[in-house]
């Protein structure tokens, strides 16, 4: 269940490209890998991010991870409503469980994600 | 846990199975140069002999001087149940619940201390307890920099200074900067620290009563605070609440404190309490372990302990704090006292603390040479001005029978005629005329 319209990294992000504005989320597989989602620290509105750049966390019932950005940009938009529902990524990874926009991103950067096939290979490496 | 004898002969026969004949080989692997050439510990002794020189060493304390000595810790009465219900071996002797769910009663017993501890703030959110208050003013400190994001530390002069050079040990080697605010005629100078406050401070740490005993209300300086969207952070003294502005009244988003008069007797130093609250929206931020209250799968009530993945087994280097223990007996101990003399009893201690304070205060304004040194209301403790250096004093007060107070020399300079002088519920009428004169001869 890997969208064939996004592009994605190793840390298990998504990015979906609509002009010059990106939304990141995280993947099914890496929702389904932390289990029940019980909390999410948004990175700021208007925080500048370079790539690969810790942004945030997601806390399961047992773990802590870290939310990395794909892209280089501004934070335009965050999901304020995972705050309060954070269940969200769990039951919808790739549409409502989107965690935040960046705008001015780079589309050199973007060209160099991972493809959903690349990242379909890359998942069975993991076994 | 047994009592396992090791005798010769237990010996032996251990180091048979492992194949070996002389202990010393076990710690052949040791370098001979850094082999202890002595352990310079002396020879067995009996059980009798061990109390009669324990007693000896403990005769050589002044515990029978009559105290006016504060600055952080203070010789509160302590009702006798509070030992009797704590000396009970299922909170004597419980260990740190590394099962949680298997023990529910010291869950319970943390989990109303926590309650407790917010009813007396008005804050939100206790954690189960700290190492004491100056531990905890370090972490609140900290918790500041994660919520922030920002380096730079207000800290009043007023602020316990042992506290403050804590918080200046443990944060030498952290790129945080910390900016001392000197205080003014024993109040926090005001119009400075409005003015240190922009979007580049992370906290402002404030005392009440401060060290100097003057109480205040900081309300206008966390609204400051609060519009450069930092963190107001309020060391406070438990009992002092009874009267005055809580914490949470004032506006502090984590408030700190000793909980040493709580119940917690005068050792020496310790153990003792780290109180810890804050607003909800930091809970995550917050340092230690928290007992929450929740429902098993029939709907019947339980405690867990709860937010683990703020601690360091689960998140390592990135948990909110490397203290991973607590103060549980302490914490229990304040518990039982808070429960015992309840919300009343809490007003009527401090009550008594404040008048048995103001009247020491006129007593001693009568004696010739010696004055008030400032003018701000205190609660329970204040300051004194002498003809002569305050350390000398005290140890002439001493032989006559009284712990006359902390000289603030020690920490503040300039100060060295400056003596604090702090009163408790246990002080008498006539034990306040004896210290006046013993204090009035003295001079």
């Amino acid at each position: 269940m890997v969208p064939a319209e996004l592009k994605y990294t190793k840390e298990h992000e998504w990015v979906k490209l609509e002009g010059n504005k990106a939304t990141v989320g995280i993947t099914d597989f890496a929702q389904d890998a932390l289990g029940d989602i019980t909390f999410i620290k948004l990175p700021n509105l208007g925080d500048s991010i370079t790539q690969f750049q810790e942004v945030g966390c997601l806390e399961s019932i047992k773990s802590v991870s870290n939310i990395y950005s794909p892209l280089s940009g501004k934070v335009s938009d965050i999901n304020k409503t995972l705050e309060s529902a954070p269940e969200k990524i769990n039951k919808s990874a790739y549409s409502e469980g989107w965690i935040y926009k960046l705008q001015d991103i780079k589309q050199a950067e973007f060209d160099k994600l991972l493809s959903s096939k690349e990242y379909e290979e890359f998942l069975k490496t993991l076994g | 846990m047994d009592y396992i004898s090791n005798t010769i002969d237990d010996q032996k026969e251990m180091l048979k199975v492992i194949n070996i004949k002389d202990i010393k080989e076990l710690f052949s692997c040791i370098p001979k140069e850094l082999k202890p050439k002595s352990f310079n510990i002396p020879e067995g002794k009996s059980e009798f002999e061990v109390r009669k020189y324990l007693y000896e060493l403990s005769g050589k304390n002044s515990t029978h001087l009559i105290s006016f000595l504060g600055g952080g810790f203070y010789d509160h009465y302590i009702p006798v149940a509070v030992d009797a219900i704590t000396g009970r071996s299922e909170f004597y002797t419980s260990y740190t619940p590394y099962q949680p769910e298997a023990s529910q009663g010291v869950l319970r017993s943390i989990f109303e201390y926590q309650s407790a501890v917010c009813r007396l703030t008005e804050m939100d959110v206790s954690n189960s307890s700290l190492y004491d208050g100056g531990t905890a003013l370090y972490e609140a400190a900290m918790m500041s920099t994660r919520i922030t994001g920002r380096k730079k530390i207000i800290v009043d002069e007023g602020v316990n200074p042992i506290y403050r050079k804590m918080l200046r040990t443990y944060t030498s080697n952290l790129s945080l900067e910390l900016v001392e605010i000197p205080a003014l005629d024993g109040v926090v100078d005001r119009k400075k620290i409005l003015s240190e406050i922009n979007d580049s401070v992370s906290a402002v740490v404030l005392q009440n009563p401060n060290f100097f005993g003057g109480i205040d209300d900081y309300t206008d300086i966390f609204e400051q605070v609060h519009k450069f969207k930092g963190i107001g952070i309020l060391s406070f003294y438990p009992l002092s609440l009874g009267i005055l502005k809580t914490p949470g009244e004032m506006g502090a988003d984590i408030a700190v404190a000793e909980g040493q008069s709580l119940g917690i007797p005068l050792s020496f130093g310790g153990p003792y309490l780290g109180v810890i609250a804050t607003k909800l929206k930091y809970v995550r931020e917050m340092p230690g372990r928290i007992v929450g209250s929740t429902v098993d799968n029939k709907g019947r009530r339980g405690y867990v302990l709860t937010l683990q993945t703020r601690e360091q087994h689960i998140r390592r280097e990135r948990a909110t704090s490397n203290i991973c223990s607590n103060e549980t007996l302490c914490a229990i101990r304040a518990l039982v006292y808070c429960t015992l003399i309840g919300k009343e009893g809490i007003k009527e201690a401090a009550n008594l603390c404040l008048a048995k304070s103001e009247y020491t205060k006129n007593r001693l304004m009568q004696i010739k040479n010696l004055k008030i040194k400032f003018s701000t209301p205190t609660f329970n403790e204040f300051v004194i001005e002498l003809p002569k250096d305050a350390a000398d004093l005290i140890s002439t007060l001493i032989e006559k029978g009284f712990a006359a107070g902390f000289p603030l020399g020690r920490y503040y300079k300039g100060m060295e005629k400056c003596l604090l002088v702090a009163l408790t519920e246990k002080r008498t009428k006539e034990e306040i005329g004896c210290f006046a004169e013993a204090l009035e001869a003295s001079i």
